[in-house]
């Protein structure tokens, strides 16, 4: 359940091109997050929270690991906050990446840039629950690149740059040809690269994490809203997702 | 000493005066995760239409200095829906249940009234003449003096209960509105609703939500609706909902002095969810520090006289 919370910054750092990796202290949050869900961070001065997700959890240290990129005033002020300060939070919010595969099944993470981190506390989760797990991690240039290392303790994992300053180079869909077989891929990143992967493996079973920009963040406001192939027409993302199905969301 | 909250308006009998206003609070289930909502003075739900509607493409919300632009477009369930699922969830609380109702014509706007006659558990209604996120309808009656009292006439022979029409600030002279829409039969006002405005997002190099222009609200809107509800307040003796920016006690009273009988929160609670709750605890001292001992004596206080 989602609650707001006060979490002290444990630590704080750029760990690569414009991209910051910041642990915080929560008991509550730490104990509860599930992979795929995120915080809702107040930055003072502005209006709206920040929605950003969680990369990955420590249960023992009651931690939680964010990462995200210094993309405007919010996440400047954000990464510009030190060690020891409050923030207040409320999470943790949004349903994570459901995980009920048949045991031994072969999984395929697809990341892009600021969507690589929620996938990876799901990779250590599949790991550890004994599945495959392969992964392809796009960014645009050599010097956004970051856990990679965390990414190939996992399984084997294909580093992609637009412009093939790092890696291969061009995008995710680029190397699927070669990572093999899978039986299903989970994916977060920005719309066009979801879009692509979508129409790339329009038979695979697949879960996309969607980024929007949100209001409430808790499903009131109806900002952050997605076409659905249901009934209703729609989901919330902050509130019914961030995690859908490829095949019920309309991109 | 013990402070009155209470206010008595048209329809409404209010433990306190503080109100989420319509759109920042859905239906109120999300926010009923995080506190009591019989807390509330009042909850203005989202505006309901005849049929759903699915609202704009994305993105629907900026942010601007102290404030927000919004483009949701009015995406609700339907009018029959929201009187099965969602009243009911809202009657399970002791408030009191405003209903905002929008349309894309008069006939429409008469048909969404009369449907909320068929429960009794909405206490007034809200009518939403000043949406500007919306091709028909919407705003383009809260523009023209004209349609905003036709419109205003008919939903009140329409509807068996009291109607507060919201106001939109996107016009010359706010007063004339008003004071048209008292003429036609309103039994209160619900003012401001948001000023049009718009945000280049300058790596696209093109206006950064999807319907170009959007909703400004929050503090940034404060100074403005202060200065309607003043105005407005001395021409007209109909009750006035205020709201715009609103985040804390002060500015309630602040509102209250200007004129306004009662307050919507809205912007605030994307940052507090519990801004109401807050704000409701706050206001018995707030009114005691500016000496006064109920809401009601400091309705109006501000306004100089002619």
């Amino acid at each position: 359940m989602m609650k707001r919370e006060k979490v002290l910054i444990e630590s704080s750092e750029v760990i690569a091109k414009d991209t910051v990796e910041m642990v915080l202290y929560s008991m509550y949050i730490s104990d509860v997050a599930k992979p795929g869900q995120f915080i809702h961070i107040a930055v003072e001065g502005h209006t709206l929270r920040r929605p950003i997700s969680i990369a990955t959890v420590d249960r023992e240290r009651e931690t939680i690991t964010i990462l995200f990129k210094i993309d405007g005033s919010g996440t400047k002020q954000l990464a510009e906050y030190s060690v020891g300060k409050e923030l207040d939070v409320i999470g943790p919010l949004g349903n994570g990446f459901p995980v009920n595969e048949r045991d031994g099944s072969t999984i395929l993470l697809i990341g892009g840039g600021i969507g690589v981190p929620p996938l990876y506390n799901l990779g250590k989760l599949l790991v550890k629950e004994g599945f495959n797990v392969k992964s392809i991690l796009g960014f645009q240039t050599g010097a956004s690149v970051f856990y990679e290392d965390y990414f190939k303790q996992l399984g084997e994992t294909y580093v992609v740059t637009n412009d093939g300053s790092y890696g291969h180079q061009g995008f995710v869909t680029d190397v699927m040809s070669e990572v093999g077989d899978f039986d299903t891929y989970y994916s977060c990143g920005p719309i066009p690269m979801l879009k692509a992967i979508k129409e790339r493996l329009p038979e695979k079973h697949g879960f996309l994490s969607l980024e929007e920009r949100m209001g409430c963040g808790v499903g009131a406001c109806y900002a952050c809203v997605v076409k659905t192939r249901d009934e209703q027409g729609y989901k919330k993302i902050c509130h019914d997702g961030p995690v859908f199905t490829s095949q019920e969301v309309i991109l | 000493m013990s402070i009155d909250l209470s206010v008595e308006l048209p329809g409404l009998h209010l433990k306190n005066p503080v109100m989420p206003a319509s759109g920042c609070f859905g239906f109120g289930r999300e926010y009923s995760r995080f506190y009591d909502l019989s807390k509330l003075g009042a909850v203005i739900m989202k505006a309901a239409t005849k049929e759903a509607r699915l609202g704009n493409n994305t993105p629907r919300v900026a942010e601007t200095s102290s404030g927000m632009l919004n483009a949701i477009g009015l995406q609700n369930p339907g009018v029959h829906k929201i009187i099965e699922e969602e009243v009911p969830f809202l009657a399970s609380y002791d408030t009191s249940i405003i209903a905002n109702i929008a349309g894309s014509s008069i006939e429409e706007y008469e048909l969404v009234a009369r449907t909320f006659n068929e429960t009794e558990n909405v206490h007034a209604l809200e009518l939403n003449i000043s949406c500007p996120n919306v091709k028909e309808g919407g705003i383009q009656f809260g523009t023209d003096l004209n349609m905003a009292a036709k419109v205003t006439e008919r939903v009140k022979l329409a509807s068996r209960l009291p109607v507060y029409v919201k106001l939109s600030p996107n016009v010359s002279n706010i007063v004339e509105m008003a004071k048209a829409v008292e003429a036609a039969g309103a039994d209160g006002l619900s003012m401001i609703n948001t000023l049009t405005g718009m945000q280049i997002h300058l790596p696209s190099k093109r206006p950064l939500l999807a319907n170009r222009t959007g909703g400004l609200s929050g503090p940034a809107i404060k100074p403005v609706a202060i200065r309607m509800i003043y105005e407005v307040s001395q021409h007209v003796s109909i009750p006035i909902i205020g709201m715009g920016g609103i985040e804390t006690a002060e500015d309630v009273l602040e509102f209250l002095l200007a004129g306004a009988s009662a307050v919507a929160v809205g912007t605030a609670n994307f940052q507090n969810p519990f801004a109401c709750p807050d704000i409701i605890d706050a206001l018995p001292a707030t009114l005691a520090t500016y000496g006064f001992d109920s809401v009601q004596d400091a309705i109006g206080k501000g306004v100089l006289s002619l």
